[in-house]
């Protein structure tokens, strides 16, 4: 193995992306544990638009968050075509909706651009990088902040 | 984990039983309970403690329980009387001993003082009482029990092992015993017969002393393989019936020499010459004590077993928890799969009586069962949390130096394990405040006219699918003028409020009543009862008090066999499915016309009876929709908060009545106000279930209702 091949192989990332609207995004394929399609969820009182509900994943209950609205985008009206992509975020894991599941990309942590300052919170908040493909633009999502934060909800 | 501290937590596990089993002998002993066979639990439990202490090198424990055994030990040898006084010394001493078996478990410490000043009484007990006694009893060239050190003065060995010196047992003087000489002859063995099993069976019939008689043994070369050339001599203590003897050797009778008889040997044995005994015949002496242990072990848990409302114990396992848990979170999706299924297969139109139909209700009832056995695992009796009040009792007690006596009953109630966890702390609670505060002091009972001991009384029963526990005191029950006049001053309730003694009796649960240095000086009852109603009413429990002056009071609280599921009625509210639990719902009633009215601008009640109840759309309070139903299309179901407010929930229908799993919210989400928690209903579909308190409160924004709102439509 050359020394840029160890290289590679401590920096590989791999990623899951996906679409929401025209936009891509993605995600660390370590947090992934299913995609399934998406089905009805039932609405949780007292959460933020973004959470859709909850959803019976094989007995556990779990918090369905519209990542589309999220990130700001419109609250987004499901069909089966929708996708949920299961991950786990610390103890809890968690249902992302999005659009369409596209690839998995195998990158290296380099290749990874960091985010242009923009002037959008969301976009602060929730991009971590971004990532050049064949001409595509793909934002990296971290997740430790996807769901509600109770304290910051609050007080807001 | 290290293949030791594996060893380590085992016997930690391990000195937790034999600790209960200590405390639990000690108490029949003191109860005047227990006999020859509990005292023998008693010592095999310390004894224990003191040999696995010694593996680990905790030298402290070692050193306390090895005098503790000691006193144990002259119990035992009836050289110490069972006294009132002896036991409460060696109650005393079990904390400690308790104590030091947690310090060398968690790397804590304890108080060095009390272990000293316990180790003295022991001492005291052991000299004091069992020195006239042992002296007399004592026979020459025995060890006399107890003063002996653990580490005589021997230096350690060049690689720093300790010889231990062991106390032997030393034979009372003077025993009786059975003589019995057996002689086989040729025929014995040519029969098939084998004077191994029959020793085997003497031994079992008490603890024997086999010597063989060799001398007839000729040399090899002379040596008939056929003959019979060896004798035994056994002296079998106990006083076992002659006629048992001889039954053992009833089917030999006619092939050998058989003598038997009553002999009394001295205390000092007889050295038994066996060098060249055939293993075999060695082995009996070893047998019997094991075998004669097993039976006692079993004999000590049948008998506290026995206490506890239960039969003898069976075998058990030790399994880890975890593994429960999620056999039965499997089972309970089994259940929901079943459920889900039996609902597709209803919807394709299939007869009843057709055979997938007749095997779906098979498998729904193996669910059942399957649910109900698995529930059972995790099923314990209380007694886990009723062993550690007596100690607690017993602390208070000489804290607020009173005479009480705890009685408990029924221990071997059992409630799921999750139930069990949680009672601990209000149990203790109840306890203390039942001895604080309910009991008086000593010379006022005796004023009173009342034994100068207080009886405590921790009770547990199953009623009506619920557990219920008891605490109740023979004191002086709540002094209703104080606690009202002390409601009065704190500004609880209004002066000319006429409140019934039952309703006074309940102001010690408001939250404000009791605050520690308010309630010391308050002649009844009062620390914190707020702190156990709401941690009762965290578990879907209950908490009452009913007090009798000058007789005592007694708390009586109920709570759920299980936190993993719920009796429920399903409604629905807005195309929501929901579930409103069934402990507090109290009927359900179709409103008519002109039953409610508005009470401000957003606001409305109902008349219950001549009542009025504040009714709450549960489709609005949730946020599911903006403008309240039409009551008259609508089911009021009238429910009761855990504070006793009632309150009508509107709902558009009730569903029906129904059993479901409890599944958190909070473990992938976080807590969701007026919502208590989640579960799956039959279709697959999450349903929430009601936080009934929550919805009463009331603490529903109105901004986060309409974000809510936007959403679900």
């Amino acid at each position: 193995m050359t020394h840029d091949e160890i290289e590679f192989a401590r920096n590989r990332l791999e990623l899951i992306s996906f679409r929401i609207g025209e936009q891509e995004y993605c995600v660390d394929i370590m947090a992934v544990r299913e995609i399934r399609g998406w089905a009805a969820a039932t609405p949780l009182p007292q959460s933020p638009p973004y959470v859709r509900g909850v959803i019976n994943l094989r007995g556990a209950v779990l918090p369905i968050i519209d990542l589309a609205n999220r990130l700001g985008f419109g609250v987004t009206e499901p069909n089966p075509r929708h996708v949920i992509i299961v991950v786990r975020i610390g103890n809890r894991v968690v249902g992302l909706l999005v659009d369409a599941v596209s690839e998995i990309l195998t990158t290296t942590a380099d290749a990874i651009q960091p985010t242009p300052d923009v002037a959008c919170d969301a976009v602060k908040r929730f991009v971590k990088g971004i990532l050049a493909v064949e001409g595509r633009m793909i934002s990296w999502i971290v997740l430790d902040q996807i769901l509600p934060d109770q304290s910051l909800e609050e007080a807001a | 984990m290290d293949p030791m501290d594996a060893i380590k937590v085992t016997f930690f596990q391990e000195c937790d039983e034999q600790l209960a089993e200590l405390e639990s002998g000690l108490m029949a002993l003191e109860e005047g309970e227990g006999d020859r066979e509990t005292v023998n639990a008693v010592v095999r439990a310390v004894h224990s403690v003191k040999g696995g202490a010694g593996a680990f090198g905790f030298e402290d424990l070692v050193k306390f329980s090895h005098t503790f055994e000691t006193v144990l030990d002259l119990m035992r040898s009836d050289k110490l009387a069972i006294s009132a006084d002896a036991m409460h010394v060696m109650l005393r001493a079990s904390d400690v001993l308790a104590d030091l078996v947690h310090a060398a478990r968690d790397g804590g410490s304890v108080d060095q003082g009390r272990c000293d000043a316990l180790m003295e009484e022991l001492d005291q007990l052991a000299q004091g009482d069992a020195a006239p006694a042992a002296a007399s009893a004592a026979t020459p060239g025995a060890a006399p029990a107890g003063d002996e050190p653990l580490y005589a003065d021997v230096e350690p060995d060049e690689w720093g092992f300790v010889p231990l010196r062991f106390v032997m047992e030393d034979e009372p003087a003077g025993e009786e015993v059975w003589k019995i000489i057996f002689t086989p002859r040729a025929q014995l063995y040519a029969k098939g017969s084998d004077a191994t099993i029959l020793l085997r069976e003497l031994a079992l019939l008490g603890d024997c002393e086999i010597e063989v008689d060799d001398t007839l043994v000729p040399s090899l070369d002379t040596l008939d393989a056929n003959g019979a050339c060896m004798a035994w001599t056994i002296l079998l203590h106990g006083d076992k019936d002659e006629a048992a003897i001889r039954e053992i050797f009833e089917f030999v009778e006619g092939d050998c020499d058989l003598i038997i008889e009553r002999t009394t040997i001295s205390a000092a044995p007889a050295p038994i010459a066996t060098p060249e005994a055939p293993p075999v015949v060695a082995a009996p002496p070893v047998i019997a004590p094991v075998a004669k242990q097993a039976a006692a072990q079993s004999a000590a848990a049948a008998d506290s077993e026995g206490k506890g409302g239960q039969a003898a114990a069976n075998a058990t396992i030790r399994v880890d928890l975890e593994r429960v848990d999620r056999l039965i979170d499997l089972v309970g999706e089994l259940v929901i799969n079943q459920a889900m299924l039996a609902q597709r297969v209803a919807e394709t139109g299939v007869a009843r009586s057709s055979n997938v139909a007749l095997g779906l209700d098979e498998l729904e009832q193996l669910t059942r069962e399957l649910q109900d056995s698995v529930m059972a695992i995790r099923a314990q009796p209380v007694k886990s949390v009723f062993q550690r009040m007596p100690r607690l009792v017993r602390e208070i007690a000489t804290a607020t130096n009173k005479q009480v006596r705890l009685v408990m009953d029924g221990e071997g109630t059992e409630v799921d394990k999750t139930v069990i966890e949680r009672l601990s702390d209000p149990i203790t609670h109840m306890l203390r405040n039942a001895v604080d505060h309910g009991l008086e002091s000593t010379q006022d009972r005796i004023d009173a006219g009342k034994s100068a001991e207080g009886t405590i009384r921790l009770a547990a029963l199953h009623r009506s699918g619920r557990i219920v526990i008891e605490v109740s005191d023979d004191g002086r029950g709540i002094n209703r003028e104080r606690v009202r006049a002390k409601a009065i001053e704190k500004g609880l309730i209004s002066p000319d409020v006429n409140m019934t003694d039952e309703e006074i009796d309940n102001i010690i649960f408001l939250p404000g009543f009791s605050t520690a240095s308010a309630i010391s000086d308050i002649s009844g009852r009062g620390v914190g009862m707020d702190v156990v109603k709401r941690s009762i009413q965290a578990l879907g429990g209950r908490i009452s008090i009913t007090s009798n002056p000058g007789k005592g009071s007694t708390f009586t609280l109920s709570l759920p066999l299980t936190l993993a599921v719920l009796d429920g009625m399903v409604v629905s509210a807005s195309d929501q499915t929901l579930i409103a639990p069934l402990t507090t719902s109290i009927e359900t009633l179709q409103p008519k016309p002109g039953e409610v009215r508005r009470l401000g601008p957003n606001r409305s009640v109902i008349a219950v009876r001549d009542a009025f109840v504040p009714l709450i759309d549960v489709g609005v309070a949730l946020g599911f929709r903006k403008e309240a139903a039409q009551p008259d299309s609508c089911v009021v179901l009238l429910v009761e908060s855990e504070g006793g407010g009632r309150a009508a929930l509107l709902v558009d229908d009730i569903q029906g009545q129904r059993q479901v799993v409890i599944k958190s919210l909070e473990a992938n989400y976080q807590r969701v106000e007026g919502i208590a928690a989640a579960t799956i209903l039959g279709d697959g579909r999450v349903a929430l279930i009601l936080d009934v308190d929550g919805l009463i409160a009331q603490r529903v924004s109105e901004a986060r209702a309409e974000t809510q709102l936007a959403k679900a439509g």
